[in-house]
């Protein structure tokens, strides 16, 4: 088990360096690296100034070694429009984001198996059907939209939940969240919902579908041969199986929902990492569109390294192979 | 003898599918005593698994259930409601399936597997549920059983996993069990064991046996009394001795030949012509019309079970009794 | 044996109209085709011909006629633009970048899944690895960094749209050629002697389309929402040719006091856009899908 996690993590690593590269090469080979870390704003002798000090004189392959030094130290270059060094500016960001992130995986999780099982077991009755064509829906609504909708009846029309920005926040592990008061929540509903509602569709989909197949195979009829309740059969037998590949999506799927809170930030001003991204992007403040890049990239990777190991332990074919191996 | 243990009186199981309706089964009568061996023989589509499905309460929509008694005991099965249903099944009646890796979840040990089997139908400790399960596995011939508990079915090899769904059926000692092609599966060499040993353990215990196959030679060093289906609907049924020695079905008589032995070493292989109809197109009439040589006319009508024989019956406007006048 | 033979075909064709929401989907989608196609043949007015417009008749309720007599079914946006026809020409622009995308990122796909499947060995490596990177990497984020550097525009749209599909496809399709290539009439005909090109082009190719079609439309919409998306967050189309999700993001700012209609409406279009190309394809391959055949 050990020698597979330290397999998994030095290909990860492999990976990180080899994505460090391509992002390097990407801002100082072909974007132009002048406008990308020093502030086009400055004068022409502090970008001489700059341009000496950042070792953009030097040849490529040296410029690489000073950034990955300085990546390793922590340096991501400073922000142009707060002037602070990028990388701090995303990491106190972040939290904001994971805590959306988490609440709508959450959500997502304890209601779309449930909700998938009900369509795996009664496809042809009226619940059945309301609930796939609601996945259906909420798979295909663009997240944009249904924020809009959101807003538009919850917050305009009904006045029930504010439209925008993050609830007052306290300190938890030294880590500012907003879900435990009540203001806070009422600021995170609407977010989560709606970032919810695309991992939840496919959670629907994805369990219905495995349950359908799974009761179709002979283990199921082997199991009520031998007099199980429906409740165990469903419950143990069927469930245990779907949950493998289930499981699987929904960390490697983890992964883009932290991508599309870019997108709910955005629509309601939440002040995480993907709203700073946009901003960014708008206004050109390009040492936040690499820092976040970078911290992107290693946060994936990360999560696939997780997910690889979760599954191992989940199916004990795979688990006992790799124990021969 | 007294009442039998199982009465199957006419049962029917049709399929309702778009392309019209399947009479997988078909008017199928027999009776079984508490300690005999009965063989249901048949090729693939004869409506010998649909059958014990029926019996077991097991077939699922498109397909129903249309007609017929299935009296265990005297109490007609299809009366039942779900929940009594159940708790005969596993318990009563148990079942083996043909293929074992597919039938054993892969996801759950062994154990898992056949505690459940037994706390199903009792209030059972775990701990002594675990211990008729060891039991059980030593009594189908599994060398240390305690370690092969805490194993997950893709370890065993096929012999030993259907050795482990023997064992699930034996574990709360039914009255009755259906064995659905048991050995299809497994090498030659593994069969003639288990054969050996379900029988065995069928005379031990007194449990009845339904052992279905497409194999006739297996049927005859195993069973009592033998159904030989074509088409949905049982064609000949009798004693295995008089059945094998003297048929009274064409079919029958085609399957027997279709048997290689080494008596007629160097002659032809027999075949019989022609090929399964499809359930959805049966011709009108005996099924077995077109592939028989003594069809005629009459056969366009559908025969009816009839006992030219005492103690045998068949399905056949043309039996081979001139044969058996001997 | 004697039964009664469906063509392929025609049997795709009863299992899916066995559902009457995919039926109607079917006939939605059909119609936006049509009015996307026409756009200009239909429309009311041409929003972006600047002599038609009076900012006098702007943001007008829904029914409200405008000073020349015509009259804003769905209301008139800031600049005194009538909805329903910047609709019908938005929905020309998300379909033509969503379709554009789609299929050129299917041909490349397509090109390379197969080329791996058939080369096998370090290329197949090489373009899986590739694949594989790609793929763990959620599609926004990818035409986030490609718009991010290069800029806004449809041509440069339609490109990261491209570099976000291709590389799916490029994995199903070799998964199905490699299914193939293993099959014995592929052995056959490498005995014979065939040239590559045309075991690949007339054996292994119509095999991989099927299972390539379904996902294809499924892709469509899903590029269409991408696009809608994009433009909503401002890094897609310019302003100059905006598609749906651009007009959305024009009357975002109105929604709060209550001018709902000029961010609704296009919504609504293009929901419905994406979700009848969804019941079509989610029944075309349930139509498909051999393991739940009876």
């Amino acid at each position: 088990m050990t020698a597979f996690v330290i397999r998994r993590l030095l290909q990860s690593v492999l990976v990180l360096a080899l994505m460090s590269l391509l992002v390097f090469v990407g801002v100082y080979a072909i974007g132009n690296p002048v406008d990308i870390l020093i502030n086009p704003q400055a004068d022409q002798a502090d970008i001489a100034r700059a341009i000496a000090a950042l070792g953009l004189d030097k040849p490529l392959a040296e410029q690489y070694l000073i950034f990955l030094r300085q990546a390793l130290a922590g340096d991501l270059g400073k922000s142009f429009t707060y002037d602070v060094p990028a990388l701090q500016l995303i990491l106190e960001r972040m939290p904001a984001t994971l805590e959306l992130a988490l609440t709508a995986t959450g959500i997502a999780v304890l209601l779309g198996i449930p909700l998938g099982l009900w369509a795996g077991l009664a496809p042809d009755s009226w619940a059945g059907k309301l609930i796939t064509t609601g996945s259906i829906l909420g798979f295909s609504l663009p997240t944009f939209w249904v924020g809009l909708v959101l807003i538009m009846v919850f917050a305009v029309e009904l006045g029930w939940l504010p439209s925008n920005g993050r609830g007052p926040t306290t300190e938890l592990f030294g880590v500012p969240v907003s879900f435990l008061s009540w203001e806070g929540i009422r600021h995170l509903i609407l977010p989560a919902i709606n970032l919810a509602l695309f991992k939840l569709s496919l959670i629907i989909r994805l369990t219905r579908a495995g349950t359908r197949e799974a009761l179709l195979q002979d283990y199921v009829k082997f199991a009520r041969a031998k007099g199980l309740t429906n409740l165990r059969v469903v419950g143990v037998h069927v469930l245990k199986n779907i949950m493998i590949p289930i499981v699987t999506v929904i960390g490697l799927e983890f992964g883009s929902v932290i991508a599309f809170a870019i997108v709910t930030e955005s629509i309601f001003a939440w002040p995480g990492m993907g709203k700073l991204i946009i901003d960014s992007i708008n206004v050109l403040d390009r040492p936040v569109i690499v820092a976040y890049l970078l911290v992107i990239v290693g946060l994936f990777i990360l999560i696939n390294l997780a997910v690889d190991i979760v599954y191992s332990l989940l199916d004990p074919r795979v688990r006992i192979s790799e124990a021969k191996a | 003898m007294g009442e039998p243990l199982l009465r199957v009186e006419k049962l029917s199981t049709h399929f309702h599918t778009r392309r019209g309706v399947v009479k997988a089964v078909e008017d199928v009568s027999f009776s079984l005593a508490p300690g005999k061996i009965l063989g249901l023989v048949g090729e693939s589509g004869s409506g010998k698994s649909m059958t014990a499905f029926s019996i077991m309460g097991l077939i699922d929509p498109p397909g129903r259930v249309v007609g017929g008694r299935i009296l265990l005991g005297g109490r007609d099965l299809r009366l039942l409601g779900p929940e009594a249903m159940r708790q005969i099944r596993g318990d009563r009646i148990a079942m083996i399936f043909q293929d074992p890796m597919m039938t054993l979840n892969p996801v759950l040990r062994v154990d898992t597997q056949m505690i459940e089997a037994i706390q199903a139908h009792a209030d059972v400790s775990r701990a002594a549920a675990l211990e008729r399960a060891r039991d059980a596995l030593a009594r189908v011939g599994i060398a240390s059983p305690a370690e092969r508990l805490s194993a997950y079915p893709h370890q065993f090899s096929g012999g030993m996993r259907q050795r482990v769904a023997i064992a699930i059926a034996l574990l709360n000692q039914p009255e009755l069990i259906i064995a659905d092609e048991p050995t299809t599966a497994l090498d030659v060499t593994i069969q003639g064991q288990i054969l050996f040993e379900m029988q065995k353990l069928a005379r031990e215990s007194g449990t009845a046996l339904i052992w279905i196959t497409h194999d006739l030679s297996l049927i005859a060093g195993l069973a009592d009394e033998v159904c030989v289906m074509y088409a949905g609907r049982i064609v000949e049924q009798g004693s295995v001795d008089e059945v094998l020695d003297a048929p009274l079905h064409p079919y029958t008589q085609g399957l027997i030949a279709s048997v290689p032995s080494r008596g007629r070493r160097g002659e032809a292989l027999h075949q019989i012509p022609g090929m399964t109809p499809s359930l959805l197109d049966l011709p009108a009439g005996c099924a077995f019309r077109e592939r028989c040589s003594r069809a005629d006319g009459a056969c366009a009508q559908d025969p009816a079970l009839s006992s030219p024989v005492a103690g045998r019956q068949v399905r056949c406007f043309h039996p081979l009794i001139q044969e058996t006048i001997a | 044996m004697m039964q009664r033979e469906q063509t392929p075909l025609a049997r795709i064709a009863s299992d899916f109209g066995q559902s009457k929401l995919a039926l109607c989907g079917l006939a939605m989608l059909t119609a936006i085709l049509l009015i996307a196609l026409f756009a200009p043949l239909l429309s009311p007015q041409d929003p972006y011909d600047l002599a038609q417009l009076d900012v006098q008749d702007s943001r007008l309720p829904p029914g409200s006629k405008s000073g020349s007599g015509l009259t804003f079914w769905l209301g008139s946006d800031d600049q005194g633009r009538d909805i329903l026809s910047g609709i019908f020409y938005g929905l020309r622009i998300s379909l033509m970048v969503g379709v554009a995308s789609t299929l050129a990122a299917v041909i490349i796909g397509l090109a390379l899944g197969l080329a791996a499947a058939y080369f096998g060995g370090r290329t197949d490596g090489l373009i899986m690895r590739i694949v594989d990177i790609q793929l763990s990497f959620p599609a926004i984020l990818i035409a986030l960094i490609l718009l991010a550097l290069l800029g806004q525009g449809i041509g440069k749209t339609i490109f990261a749209l491209i570099m976000v599909q291709w590389a799916y496809y490029a994995r199903t399709v070799r998964a199905t050629a490699l299914i193939e290539r293993r099959k014995e009439y592929i052995e056959a005909a490498l005995c014979l002697a065939l040239p590559p090109a045309r075991i690949v082009f007339r054996h292994l190719l119509p095999n991989c389309l099927p299972p390539l079609m379904v996902i294809a439309t499924v892709q469509v919409a899903s590029a269409i929402a991408l696009e809608a998306t994009l433009s909503y967050l401002g890094i897609g189309v310019p302003i100059t040719e905006p598609s749906l999700g651009l007009l959305i993001k024009n009357g975002f700012d109105y929604m709060l006091s209550g001018k709902y209609w000029i961010s609704f409406f296009p919504g609504i279009a293009l929901v419905l856009t994406i979700v009848s190309i969804n019941l079509v394809a989610d029944q075309l391959r349930d139509a498909l899908n051999p393991r739940l055949q009876q």
